[in-house]
């Protein structure tokens, strides 16, 4: 198991070296000078120079490289070209509020998905799960932007039950501590987003266990719990809804990588000041090292993710082989 | 084109199958057609009897959804674009086909080093994030529809490489393969001939998963404003409504773009999922 987990780390770092590689090279591709919108034509050549040298863009590209990786192991993403801030000082909360709204809606998603789906694979062929099914399958082809527009038409526009979008009141809370999080006011501006986005992940972990669960039902093992005169309540949880988990588990690493990266929409629509918004926002702007900051940071998230939940796995199902 | 045919008649053989394949067959002809039937062109502005612009009126009998901001007609512009949306997808969904077939069958087939180079490479693009990768590429190369596919296809070929290769672990330890090389046959003879026809119907049921992806990742990039400028896709026209922030005061121009990709989208689904009840009977409901 610690080889197992030693092994998966080093994977890991490879990956993150990698990725940064990738990353730099795609970045150095995009459109006009990058000092272009710092260092003007109209200033004298020396000073032009000297700008250039404090960016580190008169040496060797090597040397730029490795500049770039030390800068980004240490979280150093340089200063924004918009607000000519730290980076990193206007990642923080980003950070956090990207992983507020996506988080605990996929494991709600999960949760929900695994439980519903269980009992439309087992109580199968009715009415009711050829709805959900059909339901589901629906509201997974619908564009999550599109019901997040919906949504605030109806809920927020129409109905008056929720803000239409923001993290909290504008002005309430002018330096955002972590209080803010905690508030009321907050969560309220929270509920919107977080159903909508629940609604739309919730369709492929039960779409997912239902299948699973048409498989394993009609397994001897079963057959077996049933003999042994087992309740079906029990023969449905303990027996058959776990072993048809595992399928459903191994899923999470790619959506929660989906999702993170699906920030990019969602947050966009409920103007929420996550990661992905930020994204959308800097590239709007040319703010390239914001681009890029917020590039590597959904990125890592998404390493980290897949890491955790390959961990998980570890405990989930002990037959897993630690080669 | 046996295992098309062959597609076609599993997916026919349910009633779902059926009518999923019917209504992607309308979408398909109307991103054909659509161009012909609509009344104005995708930009073009509306002017009343009194020459004044027609903004944002309802629908009426004379314009079925009514117009945008900008006076133009919104069903002209659903049903121009029909076509973006199905061509990215399509040609997106057989890049992801070309590459992560070809990856997934020669890294499992051939295993050791190559196997480990190509799953770590695969690893790497999974670390990738999707929509933030498609954004920064098509800032590199410039907004069209191309540009679009490419990009998309760069990043989406990696899940379809996985799960071919896991397939062809499986494939290379059965008999006939075995068979085929005790006939003297070559790997490239065994790999294309004997497994790849094997692989097919688990292929077939993920590039329809990835058609579908395909179709609301390309809605997706024209609502947050990356779409091909010169055309009209239902993202793009979702895109206009949240842009001018007219988008709560027009209901008529934000539903039926969003209406039109999910019947499209789940259409793909549910023809991706009446195949795979055929070629997987542990999943049909006895």
């Amino acid at each position: 198991m610690r080889r197992y987990i030693a092994r998966r780390l080093v994977h890991m770092v490879i990956t993150l070296f990698a990725m940064m590689t990738i990353m730099f090279f795609l970045f150095r591709l995009l459109p006009g000078d990058p000092t272009a919108t710092v260092v003007s034509s109209a200033m004298y050549p020396r000073a032009q120079e000297a700008m250039r040298a404090q960016f580190g863009l008169d040496r060797p590209l090597f040397e730029q490289y490795l500049i770039y990786l030390r800068n980004y192991a240490t979280f150093d993403f340089g200063y924004s070209f918009h607000s000519s801030r730290r980076v990193a000082e206007l990642m923080g909360g980003r950070v956090v509020n990207t992983l507020l709204l996506i988080l605990p809606s996929m494991i709600v998603a999960y949760v929900l998905g695994a439980l519903i789906g269980a009992l439309m694979g087992w109580y199968r062929g009715g009415r009711a799960e050829a709805a959900v099914v059909f339901v589901a399958t629906c509201l997974q082809a619908a564009p999550v932007f599109w019901l997040g527009m919906l949504s605030i038409l109806a809920f927020s526009i129409s109905l008056g039950w929720f803000p239409p979008g923001h993290l909290v009141t504008p002005g309430m809370w002018p330096d955002q501590t972590w209080r803010m999080y905690l508030s009321a006011d907050f969560l309220h501006h929270l509920a919107l987003p977080f159903i909508v986005h629940t609604a739309y992940q919730v369709c492929f972990p039960l779409l997912l266990m239902r299948s699973s669960m048409l498989g394993t039902a009609g397994e001897d093992f079963v057959e077996f719990a049933r003999v042994k005169g087992l309740t079906e309540r029990r023969i449905l949880f303990h027996h058959a809804a776990r072993t048809s988990l595992l399928p459903v588990a191994t899923t999470i690493p790619m959506i929660l990588g989906w999702a993170l990266a699906g920030s990019v929409v969602i947050e966009t629509v409920f103007s929420w000041p996550g990661l992905g918004l930020m994204m959308v926002e800097a590239v709007q702007r040319s703010d390239y090292p914001v681009v890029q900051a917020a590039f590597f940071l959904i990125a890592v998230l998404t390493i980290l993710g897949t890491f955790a939940a390959d961990m998980l796995y570890g405990l989930l199902d002990p037959r897993i082989v630690y080669d | 084109m046996t295992w098309f045919a062959h597609f076609l008649r599993a997916v026919w053989s349910s009633t779902g199958g059926r009518v999923a394949l019917c209504v992607l067959a309308a979408c398909i002809l109307l991103a054909l057609f659509g161009p012909w039937l609509a009344p104005y062109g995708p930009f073009e502005r509306v002017y009343d009897a009194d020459g004044r612009l027609m903004r944002m009126r309802p629908p009426s009998a004379d314009h079925w959804l009514g117009t945008t901001v900008f006076g133009r007609d919104v069903l002209s512009q659903m049903l121009w674009g029909a076509r973006p949306a199905l061509v990215v997808g399509f040609a997106t969904a057989f890049g992801v086909a070309a590459i992560g077939v070809n990856i997934g069958l020669i890294s499992g087939y051939f295993g050791g080093r190559i196997d480990s180079v190509m799953m770590r490479i695969t690893d790497i693009f999974l670390g990738l994030p999707f929509l933030p990768f498609i954004i920064v590429m098509l800032a590199i190369t410039g907004r069209s529809t191309t540009t679009i596919i490419v990009a998309m296809t760069l990043i989406m070929w990696r899940s379809a490489a996985r799960v071919i290769r896991a397939q062809v672990l499986s494939l290379k330890q059965m008999p006939f393969v075995a068979a085929a090389r005790t006939t003297g046959a070559g790997d490239f003879t065994i790999l294309y001939r004997e497994i790849a026809p094997n692989v097919m119907p688990i292929a077939l049921v993920n590039i329809s998963f990835a058609l579908a992806w395909a179709i609301i990742t390309e809605a997706s990039i024209g609502f947050l404003g990356y779409g091909d400028p010169k055309a009209v896709s239902w993202g793009t026209i979702i895109h206009d409504a949240y842009a001018s922030q007219m988008m709560y005061n027009a209901p008529w121009w934000v539903v039926p773009p969003g209406i039109a990709i999910m019947v499209l989208v789940s259409s793909v689904y549910f023809v991706g999922r009446a195949y795979e009840q055929v070629v997987n009977p542990r999943l049909v409901v006895q």
